[in-house]
């Protein structure tokens, strides 16, 4: 028979931020059903208290206060509660938490005000936590799906409309089609290690290396077959044909929330697996290992081609559609530096900065547009940009900030983003892509600035509704911008602390 | 008793085989079938090598009953939001969703 | 190892050869007398006439998907039933977490109407 394993080997305490999220989530799905219609305003309340609870648990295990549990495994190696795993709570938390002050008042005056939205949301939200926590293939499989199933039904919530729908369809589609790919991968990753668990994989990898060929061959085709899957998550070419409909079709504030969130829960799946679960899977000798070539030619793909999309887009929704594609690009870099010797750490930490800064970028970018979309979800085009500084001076500063920050110029949060992206990156020797980084950062300015030229310089009625959470919103994440670009050392020095628990 | 080959090639095929569904076929419908097929040869993999490989660890097994489980739910969402545009649309041909340019 | 199937095919050869015998035994004894009601796929039931597509209530689909859904999740109660007694506390407790989640689903469904048929 088997050994029984016994309550503390759960070590359940570990799980706390997300399992109080879940619970909150469960409770917020059953109270909606008594709150009536006219005040679902209450539910957005509730999600933000439950949110609120879980972002308190893992600051203070962040911050090194508390440490839950005992060890940094819970469910018998299933979930991994390093460091890392933290610092992947936050940011989803913190862009959940946006993400529902943005949807506040937009449901409402679209005429979509349910529960079920805030609800869907904080399910996404979970299954980012559990991807940054997975210790195992099945989790990661798991949790994705958990993230990806609310946000396709997300992105057609505004239901009548028919953009909404397709875009919600086409997500759907390739999504599912994406995740065939992942379980593919997985069951050839089990069948070459013997093993899902990504502890084991770590240990059993250093005797693939030596062994046969053929379990060779079957790790690198399920890590290559792994990264389509999570690369379509992140948006990374050339899977990522998807989001600009998805994107331009998809409510605004569905969009701004998963534009970030989406990407957090698949960069984090990506460090575990790879960072954390093969960085010693080498074909020669002291050689990188054998996926890193392949992360940064995808990396150095996805930077030129969202890029210079991003130039001839005139919608704004479809154009910081391509700027994330772009910006996976970058995080892609630090993911592929993982794959030196010695660097898993310093790369995870690279992802964390940069994603903590496009959580507060990316979102206030898409903030702005919600404040300029009217109620039928037109005027997203760039030129309904024009003549917001005269009318709306703060929302304009903002969004000019937002502008400069997805850029990279110093003193916003980007730049330090982008920094530590590209310090990894050389570490590893990644010269070429560096180069490919900085060159493209110096094209997307074009685009960036053309918008804060149309605020400034051009004419125009320049109409917004910014109701006081959504300006909440804007102002907080212009403040997370202004603040890290300024002050990033209060950042840098907390994620100086992040380590996997394993790997490297 | 069969080698574990035969199978992986089995497998391999039924992917391709919804691969290609994926690809070629314009019906939702039969492009959500295609990629449950996808999901079959996954299993047929992984029930193989926990078969041939490590008989006494079930992850194998588990992680089965796990892509099944998450196909379902999976379809449930999918075939609810195909219906959903079959009655405003009466079409469920993908190339006839073109509002947005692919 | 092969001879073990014996009986097995004994009985299918068996439970063939029979159904045969019975069909023509009737017919060759029995009287034959056909019209054209007789011939009919139903005998007493309704025409099959019109096209075999047709659109019908989605509240089917509905029912059908939450039937499944709540169906397939059952599988993970199997494994656990076989040796609950072995794993004891810890099994119920992790079994719990989930048996909880799909209760919450399953409370969802009911108060949101969704086991209703008008």
């Amino acid at each position: 028979m088997f050994e029984v394993p016994s309550l503390s080997d759960l070590n359940i305490a570990a799980t706390l931020p997300v399992m109080s999220l879940v619970l909150g989530t469960c409770i917020l799905l059953l109270a909606d059903l008594f709150v009536p219609q006219e005040r679902k305003q209450l539910t957005a309340w509730l999600a933000v208290a439950g949110l609120g609870v879980s972002l308190a648990l893992s600051l203070l295990s962040l911050g090194d206060v508390t440490r839950f549990g005992d060890g940094d495994e819970a469910f018998a190696g299933m979930f991994v509660a390093d460091t890392f795993t933290d610092a992947v709570n936050v940011i989803a938390l913190v862009t959940a938490l946006l993400g529902v002050m943005v949807a506040y008042n937009y449901l409402e005056r679209t005429g979509t005000q349910r529960g079920e939205y805030y609800v869907l949301l904080l399910f996404t939200t979970a299954g980012v936590m559990f991807m940054g926590a997975a210790g195992d293939l099945v989790v990661v499989f798991v949790a994705l799906e958990l993230l990806s199933i609310p946000l396709y039904i997300l992105s057609g919530f505004r239901r009548p409309q028919e953009a909404s729908e397709e875009s919600a369809m086409k997500y759907f589609l390739l999504g599912a089609f994406a995740s065939g790919f992942l379980v593919y991968g997985i069951a050839l990753i089990y069948g070459a290690t013997g093993t899902t668990g990504l502890h084991d994989i770590w240990i059993a990898v250093d005797d693939i290396v030596a062994g046969d060929a053929t379990s060779q061959y079957l790790l690198l085709i399920g890590a290559g077959l792994m990264l389509v899957g999570l690369g379509f998550k992140v948006a990374a070419v050339p899977f990522h044909m998807w989001t600009p409909d998805v994107y331009q079709g998809a409510p605004t504030s569905v969009v701004a929330y998963m534009s970030v969130a989406a990407k957090v829960g698949g960069f984090a799946a990506l460090l575990r697996v790879l960072a954390a679960g093969m960085p010693h899977f080498v074909l020669d000798a002291g050689a990188p290992a054998a996926w890193q070539d392949t992360v940064w030619l995808v990396a150095v793909l996805t930077m030129l081609l969202g890029n210079l999309v991003a130039i001839v887009q005139n919608d704004l929704k479809r154009l910081l559609a391509y700027s994330s594609i772009a910006h996976a690009g970058y995080v892609l870099l630090a993911v592929a530096a993982a794959g030196s010797a010695g660097l898993a750490d310093e790369s995870a930490q690279a992802v964390v900065i940069y994603m903590m800064a496009y959580a507060f970028t990316n979102v206030g970018a898409f903030s702005v547009v919600i404040a300029v979309e009217k109620d039928d979800a037109s005027n997203t085009g760039v030129t309904s940009m024009r003549g917001l500084a005269r009318s709306q001076p703060w929302l304009a500063a903002a969004m000019a900030l937002f502008m400069l920050s997805l850029t990279g110029i110093p003193l916003t949060a980007g730049f330090v983003g982008k920094w530590f992206v590209f310090k990894a990156a050389i570490s590893a020797d990644l010269f070429f892509a560096v180069v490919v980084g900085a060159v493209t950062s110096l094209i997307s300015a074009y685009y960036y600035l053309r918008i804060v030229w149309y605020m400034y310089f051009e004419e125009g009625d320049g109409e917004a509704v910014i109701p006081w959470p959504l300006a909440a919103a804007i102002s907080i994440a212009a403040v997370g911008t202004l603040f890290l670009g300024v002050m990033p050392y209060l950042l840098t020095d907390m994620a100086r602390e992040i380590t996997l628990a394993f790997g490297g | 008793m069969v080698p574990l080959w035969m199978y992986l090639v089995v497998a391999a095929a039924l992917f391709s085989t919804g691969l290609y569904g994926v690809l070629a076929r314009r019906n939702a419908i039969a492009i959500l079938m295609s990629i449950e097929l996808m999901l079959n040869a996954v299993n047929i993999n992984l029930v193989a090598f926990w078969r041939y490989q490590k008989p006494g660890d079930v992850s194998g097994q588990v992680f089965a009953a796990f892509v099944f489980v998450v196909a379902a739910a999976e379809a449930a969402v999918g075939l609810a939001l195909i219906i959903a545009i079959y009655r405003r649309r009466q079409s469920v041909i993908a190339e006839d969703m073109n509002l947005m340019k692919w | 190892m092969l001879s073990d199937y014996a009986p097995a095919a004994a009985l299918l050869i068996l439970a063939v050869g029979m159904s045969f015998v019975i069909l023509f035994m009737s017919r060759l004894l029995g009287p034959y007398r056909p019209t054209a009601r007789k011939l009919a796929p139903y005998e007493s039931g309704m025409q099959p006439y019109g096209p075999a597509i047709r659109r019908i209530p989605v509240k089917f689909y509905r029912v059908a998907v939450l039937f499944i859904l709540f169906d397939i999740e059952i599988i993970f109660f199997l494994p656990w039933a076989v040796i609950f007694r072995d794993l004891g506390v810890y099994g119920l407790v992790v079994m719990g977490m989930f048996f909880f989640i799909l209760a919450v689903g399953f409370l969802y469904e009911w108060k949101v109407g969704g086991l209703e048929w008008e």
